[in-house]
C-alpha cells in the first residue's frame, strides 16, 4: 500500500539531454513549486499551463536556474494526482540542485518506478501497462521501445489468450466428466485433451523462450572481443562505435584496461567489451589485464573471437579458443583486405566473418551475425515477434508450463480424475497473473457449447 | 384487509423444498413461524424429475443435513433408488443421488411439518408484501387478510406471473394443475427490485404400462444403498431399476417438423432457460451431428404407473410430443399422461441480496430459491434452510450466518449469487468450488455440525455422536502417525508384496497409507484393530492421509484470501468520494454493493488496483 505523501526525482536520464525535468507528485507539489518558483507574469501556477521564471534559494534567495514549470491538477495527471514539472537546463549540477531544493521544502525522493507505481494504484493503468511504461521510460533503443510498445497494446495479450484457450478447452473436457457423469460426453479423454495441451505448451514453450528476447532487448546484452594482441580488437571495437575511443597503435598490448561501451546494433543495446590482448605478459599492469580478459570471457553473452586472416592459426589463438569453452561466439577474421586466407583449425567451429577493419568491408555483415545470434531469425525491429520482458511474467508463464506438464503426467499415470483439475487450474491462475482476468465461467461457457449436457 | 390477530416471528411464502427448509429451521430454532401456500397438496412437490442429489447437489443435500436440514432424511425415508456416483473419480467428486417417490416424499414433509411445534400452515395466496419505513412487518393476502410478521422469507418457485406454454397456446400457471402468483412481482418491482424473467421445462410423463420395459437397457441401484443423511443408520425399503433408452434420427425429424411451433424459436418465450438443461429441440438443433440422445426413464414411485423421460422437456406442441415420444425405441405405443411443458416465471437479481439472503432493499425481507434465479430443488432448499436460519437469528437479534466459499457449496452458490447475479438459472457445480478438494459430501458433517448446533439445529444426541466421531478420527490420524512397521517386524514376505523390499527404516503406517492403492483393509494385516472402527471414520483416515498434499494446498489458498473475505465494507459506503477508483470499477461496485472486499475482487471488470484503493479507503475511514 502507500501513503499519500509527495514524492519527487529528476524524470530525465542523468547527464544527458539539453534539458532536465524535475517531477513532483501527490498532494504538497503545488506548495511546494509555488515556494520555490518566481514567475515572471502574475497569478501564480495554473493547471496545464506553462509558467516562465526563475527557481530561487528559499533560504537565502539565490536564482539556481531559470525554468519553465507546469502545474496539472489532479486527477488529470499522469499520477492522478497534483504533479508539478520544473523544466530547467541539463545538466547534473542544476537538475540536482532543483531536485535537493524540493527535497528541502518536504517532497520525498520517489523509489525508482514510483511515478508508475502511483499511477498504477490510482487505476490510472493496470499492471501490464505500468510495466510497460516502466520499459518505456529505461528504453535506450528503439527495438526496446517497439517492443514496450506491443506489450502495451496487447500483443502479449493475444498470444497469452491461445494459451489460455488450449487450458480452458482441458478443463472444460475434465469438468465435464466430472460434473456430468450421467450424460453420455463421448470423449477419449487422453487424446483428446492432449490434443488441446499440446499447442498451448508449445505456445507457452515460444513465450519463455522469446523472454531471454525480451530481457536482450531491455537491458542489452554483453558482448566480449577477445584475441591474441595486434588482431584488430580496439580498431574493431572502434568500427563498431563509429568513433575512436580506444587507442589504436600496432605495438602488441597497447589496450591494458577493459574498456566497456553501450553501442546500438541493429536495435540492439550491445555492452560492447574490448579487452586486452590475451597472451603470456611479462609486463605486471598488462597481465592484469589479460586476467580480465579471461575472467570476462564466461560472463559474455557472446565473444568475439578475433582472428588474424592474413596468419596462420597459432598456439595463442588455440589458448583463447579454450577459454572460450562452450560460449557462443563468432570468429571474426580481421585483415580480409590482405587477401591471403589462412585456414581454421576444425575446432574451431564458430560461424565465420571477414571483415576489414581498414576498409570497413565485412562489417554490416558483422553486425547482422550479432543480433542473429540473440534474435534467432527473429526481426530485430520488435515488431515481428513479441517477447515477455518481465521477470514476473516469466515466472508466471514457467509456472503454467510446468503445471501444464504436471497435469500431462497425471493425467498419463491415470490419477483420480477429481485432481487433474488441480494443475489445470494452477496454470489458468498462473497465466491470468500475466493478464490479470479470472476465469471461473469460462470453463462453464465452454463446457456447454461443446457437450450436449443435460438430463 | 383484516389484520389476523397472531404475529409471527417468521412468516414463509410458499411451500417448495426453499419452503419447507426455511419454515422448518425457523420454527426449530424456537421462532413462530407461519406458512403460507397456494396449495397444502402441494408441499414438497418435486415440480420435475423424481431424484434428490447428483453432483454438487448431493454435496448440498449432506452439507443441508449437517447443519440440521430435513432434506437428506426426507430421501433417505422415500428414496426407492440409491446411486453413488463418480466412484472412480476421486472422494471429492463422488456424489449421493437417489430416485424419489415423489408422493411419498411429498407426504413425508408435509407430516414433518404438520409435527413441527411453534410452525402454522394455512393455504392461501399471497399478494404483496406490506412495508413500513423500509422495513417488512407482515404480507396481504387473496382472501383479503394481512399476516403480520417481525421477518418475511419470499420462495416463489415459479408462481410469480407463471406462464405454461405447450406449443403455441400459453396460460397462466405456477405449475401444471396449480395457480400462479399474481400481483407479488409488481409490488416487488415498485420496491425498487430488479424483476426478470427465467425459463424451464419438464418432459411428459408417460404410462408406463405402454412402454416395452423388455426391450430397454435396466439400470439398477447399488447394492448397498448409502443414505444421505448422517443421521440415519441404513436403507431398508427395496430398490427399483431406472431404464434408458434413446431417440433416433426419426425422432429429430420429428422434432424438427415442429420448431415452426416452438413458443422458443417462434421467439414467444422472453425468459432465459438453462443451457445444462436443455429441451430435446435445443440439443437437436445445437448439436445437430448427434444422430440419439440418451434418456434415463425414472420412476415417479413406488404406487403409480407414471414415468419421468429425464433430457426429454420440450414446449412443442401436443401433436409432435405425441409422435416424438413414440418414435422412441420401446415407447411406441406409449401414452403420454401430463404433456410437457415450458414454464415461464419471474426472478429478482440477487445482486439486490446480503449474503445472508436477506435483501438490501428492504430490512427483514429474506428471498430464496428460485425468486433468486435457481433451479433445482437441492439449491433451493439450502438457500431456503440460509434464510430460515438467518431469519431466526435476526429476530433473535444476532448476527447472521454466512458459510464461506471455502466451507461449504452453499457458501460457493451464494456468494455466486449474490456477488454476480446471474442470467440464466443457476445450478451449483462441482468446478464452481475452487476449493472443491475440501468440500467434499464425506466431510461435510466435520465442515458444518458444529455451526448447526451452535445455531440450534442440531440436536444434542446427534451432536455428541459427531463429536464422539470427530475425537477418534483426531486420535487415529495421530495413532497412524506414531505407529511404525519395522522392517524386522514385516516378514520378507508381507514387505515383498507391499513393494518394500530392502526397506532399511521403519514406516509409519501413516505414510503406509499414504500410498495411492493403499487401504485401511492393507494396513490391517500389521494393525488390526483399525477394523474395528466404524467405516465412516476409516474412510476419513484414508482420505485425510492420502490427499493431505492436495488438502494442504488449498487451505494455504484459503489462508491467503482470508483478509479479503473478512474485510466487511458498510452498507452506507459512498464510492464516489473514493479518488483513484477508475469509472468502471466505481459504477460496477455501486451496482453491486458487495459485502466483504472478497466480494468485490470477484466482481467482473474490478481490477486488483481498484481492490488495493478500496482497501485502503477502507482502513483510512473505519480502520478496517
Amino acid at each position: 500500500m502507500y501513503v499519500r505523501d509527495t514524492i519527487a526525482a529528476i524524470s530525465t536520464a542523468v547527464g544527458e539531454g539539453g534539458i532536465g525535468i524535475v517531477r513532483i507528485s501527490g498532494p504538497a507539489s503545488l506548495p511546494i513549486a509555488s515556494s520555490i518558483f518566481r514567475a515572471k507574469s502574475n497569478g501564480g501556477l495554473k493547471s496545464h499551463r506553462f509558467s516562465y521564471g526563475a527557481v530561487v534559494n528559499t533560504s537565502n534567495g539565490d536564482l539556481i536556474d531559470e525554468a519553465m514549470v507546469v502545474f496539472m491538477k489532479g486527477p488529470n495527471s499522469y499520477t492522478r494526482e497534483d504533479v508539478v514539472e520544473i523544466q530547467c537546463h541539463g545538466g547534473t549540477l542544476v537538475v540536482s540542485r532543483i531536485l535537493s531544493l524540493v527535497l528541502t521544502e518536504g517532497a520525498r525522493l520517489a523509489e525508482p518506478g514510483e511515478f508508475t507505481k502511483r499511477a498504477f494504484l490510482n487505476g490510472r493503468i493496470d499492471l501490464v501497462q505500468a510495466e510497460a511504461v516502466m520499459d518505456v521510460i529505461s528504453s535506450r533503443t528503439d527495438a526496446s521501445l517497439a517492443l514496450a510498445q506491443h506489450q502495451r497494446e496487447g500483443l502479449l495479450s493475444k498470444r497469452i489468450a491461445t494459451v489460455k484457450d488450449g487450458i480452458v478447452y482441458a478443463l472444460a473436457y475434465v469438468e465435464a466428466l466430472i460434473d456430468f457423469p450421467e450424460d453420455d460426453v463421448d470423449v477419449a479423454v487422453e487424446t483428446d485433451v492432449l490434443g488441446k495441451v499440446a499447442p498451448a505448451l508449445a505456445e507457452l514453450d515460444a513465450l519463455i523462450e522469446g523472454f531471454d528476447e525480451g530481457r536482450v532487448l531491455r537491458d542489452g546484452v554483453s558482448v566480449v572481443i577477445a584475441g591474441k594482441p595486434n588482431v584488430g580488437k580496439s580498431s574493431l571495437l572502434n568500427t563498431l562505435l563509429k568513433e575512436k575511443r580506444a587507442i589504436v597503435t600496432s605495438v602488441p598490448g597497447t589496450t591494458r584496461d577493459l574498456i566497456e561501451e553501450v553501442v546500438n546494433i541493429n536495435g540492439l543495446p550491445v555492452k560492447l567489451l574490448d579487452t586486452a590482448g590475451i597472451r603470456e605478459s611479462e609486463d605486471q599492469v598488462e597481465q592484469e589485464g589479460v586476467r580480465l580478459s579471461l575472467d570476462r570471457i564466461p560472463k559474455a553473452d557472446l565473444v568475439l573471437f578475433v582472428v588474424d586472416g592474413s596468419s596462420e592459426f597459432g598456439e595463442e589463438d588455440a589458448a583463447i579458443l579454450q577459454a572460450i569453452g562452450s560460449k557462443s561466439y563468432l570468429v571474426v577474421r580481421n585483415k580480409a583486405d590482405l587477401d591471403v586466407n589462412a585456414v581454421l583449425p576444425a575446432a574451431c567451429s564458430g560461424p565465420v566473418v571477414a571483415i576489414s577493419t581498414l576498409t570497413g568491408s565485412g562489417v554490416p555483415e558483422l553486425r547482422d551475425a550479432i543480433t542473429n545470434a540473440f534474435m534467432h531469425g527473429h526481426a530485430i525491429d520488435g515488431r515481428e515477434f513479441v517477447a515477455v520482458s518481465k521477470a514476473r511474467h516469466r515466472d508466471a508463464l514457467l509456472k503454467a508450463r510446468t503445471s501444464l506438464q504436471s497435469f500431462v503426467a497425471n493425467l498419463e499415470a491415470g490419477v483420480n480424475m477429481e485432481l487433474l483439475p488441480v494443475d489445470l487450474r494452477d496454470a489458468l491462475d498462473a497465466v491470468g497473473e500475466v493478464t490479470g482476468e479470472t476465469t471461473a465461467d469460462d470453463v462453464l461457457d465452454r463446457i456447454f457449447s461443446s457437450f450436449c449436457i443435460g438430463k | 384487509m383484516i389484520v389476523y390477530d397472531k404475529k409471527y416471528d417468521v412468516i414463509v411464502v410458499g411451500a417448495g423444498h426453499a419452503g419447507c427448509e426455511a419454515a422448518l429451521a425457523a420454527a426449530r430454532m424456537g421462532c413462530s413461524t407461519l406458512m403460507l401456500t397456494i396449495n397444502l397438496d402441494a408441499i414438497a412437490l418435486m415440480s420435475c424429475n423424481p431424484a434428490i442429489g447428483g453432483l454438487a447437489k448431493g454435496h448440498l443435500v449432506k452439507e443441508i443435513d449437517a447443519l440440521g436440514g430435513e432434506m437428506g432424511r426426507n430421501i433417505d425415508a422415500t428414496g426407492i433408488q440409491f446411486r453413488v456416483l463418480n466412484t472412480k473419480k476421486g472422494p471429492a467428486v463422488r456424489a449421493s443421488r437417489a430416485q424419489a417417490d415423489k408422493q411419498m416424499y411429498r407426504l413425508r414433509m408435509k407430516h414433518v411439518m404438520e409435527q413441527q411445534d411453534d410452525l402454522d400452515l394455512k393455504q392461501v395466496e399471497v399478494t404483496g408484501v406490506v412495508i413500513e419505513g423500509g422495513e417488512v412487518v407482515g404480507v396481504d393476502t387473496r382472501g383479503g387478510v394481512r399476516f403480520l410478521g417481525k421477518t418475511v422469507i419470499l420462495t416463489t418457485g415459479t408462481f410469480m406471473r407463471g406462464l405454461i406454454h405447450i406449443g403455441l397456446v400459453n396460460y397462466p400457471g405456477g405449475r401444471a394443475g396449480d395457480l400462479p402468483s399474481i400481483g407479488l412481482s409488481d409490488g416487488l418491482k415498485d420496491c425498487g427490485f430488479d424483476v426478470g424473467r427465467l425459463k424451464t421445462g419438464t418432459p411428459a410423463r408417460l404410462d408406463g404400462r405402454t412402454i416395452d420395459f423388455d426391450r430397454l437397457e435396466k439400470q439398477y441401484g447399488d447394492e448397498n444403498p448409502i443414505p444421505f443423511s448422517f443421521s440415519t443408520e441404513r436403507i431398508e425399503q427395496p430398490q427399483v431399476p431406472c431404464h434408458i433408452a434413446y431417440t433416433n434420427p426419426r425422432s429429430h425429424d420429428i422434432i424438427r417438423s415442429g420448431l415452426d411451433r416452438s413458443p422458443l424459436y417462434a421467439g414467444i418465450i422472453e425468459g432465459i432457460g438453462p443451457r445444462y438443461c436443455p429441451s430435446i429441440e435445443d440439443k437437436v438443433v445445437r448439436f445437430p451431428e448427434k444422430d440419439r440422445h440418451q434418456t434415463f426413464i425414472e420412476p415417479e414411485g413406488r404406487e403409480t404407473v407414471e414415468v419421468y423421460p429425464s433430457g426429454m422437456s420440450t414446449s412443442l406442441p401436443i401433436d409432435i410430443q405425441w409422435a416424438f415420444y413414440r418414435s422412441i425405441e420401446g415407447l411406441e405405443r406409449v401414452e403420454i399422461m401430463r404433456p410437457a411443458y415450458a414454464i415461464e416465471y419471474d426472478y429478482v437479481n440477487p445482486i439486490q441480496l446480503h449474503a445472508s439472503l436477506e435483501t438490501k432493499l428492504v430490512h427483514n425481507l429474506y428471498h430464496a430459491g428460485q425468486i433468486n434465479g435457481t433451479s433445482g430443488y437441492e439449491e433451493a432448499a439450502a438457500q431456503g434452510l440460509m434464510a430460515g436460519i438467518n431469519a431466526a437469528l435476526r429476530v433473535q437479534g444476532k448476527d447472521p450466518l454466512v458459510l464461506g466459499r471455502s466451507e461449504a457449496y452453499i457458501g460457493v452458490m451464494i456468494d455466486d449469487l449474490v456477488t454476480l447475479g446471474t442470467k440464466e438459472p443457476y445450478r451449483m457445480f462441482t468446478s464452481r468450488a475452487e476449493y472443491r478438494l475440501l468440500l467434499r459430501e464425506d466431510n461435510a458433517d466435520l465442515r458444518l455440525r458444529e455451526k448447526g448446533h451452535g445455531i440450534g439445529l442440531v440436536k444434542e444426541e446427534v451432536y455428541s455422536s459427531f463429536l464422539a466421531k470427530k475425537e477418534l478420527i483426531e486420535s487415529e490420524l495421530v495413532r497412524l502417525s506414531k505407529e511404525r512397521l519395522a522392517p524386522s517386524a514385516a516378514g520378507e514376505d508381507l514387505l515383498e508384496e507391499w513393494g518394500l523390499t530392502g526397506m532399511q527404516n521403519a514406516i509409519s503406517y501413516e505414510q503406509l497409507l499414504r500410498r495411492p492403492e493403499f487401504t485401511c483393509q492393507d494396513l490391517s494385516r500389521v494393525y488390526p484393530a483399525i477394523m474395528d472402527l466404524p467405516e465412516q471414520v476409516r474412510e476419513q483416515l484414508e482420505i485425510q492421509i492420502k490427499y493431505q498434499g492436495y488438502i494442504q494446498r488449498q487451505l494455504e489458498q484459503v489462508d491467503r484470501s482470508a483478509r479479503l473475505e473478512s474485510t466487511r465494507i458498510p452498507d452506507d459506503m459512498d464510492y464516489g468520494t473514493i479518488s483513484g477508483l477508475s469509472a468502471e470499477v466505481r459504477e460496477k461496485l455501486a451496482r453491486f454493493r458487495p459485502d466483504t472486499l472478497g466480494q468485490a475482487s470477484r466482481i467482473p471488470g474490478v481490477t486488483p488496483a481498484g481492490i488495493t484503493i478500496l482497501s485502503i479507503a477502507l482502513k483510512a475511514r473505519y480502520g478496517r
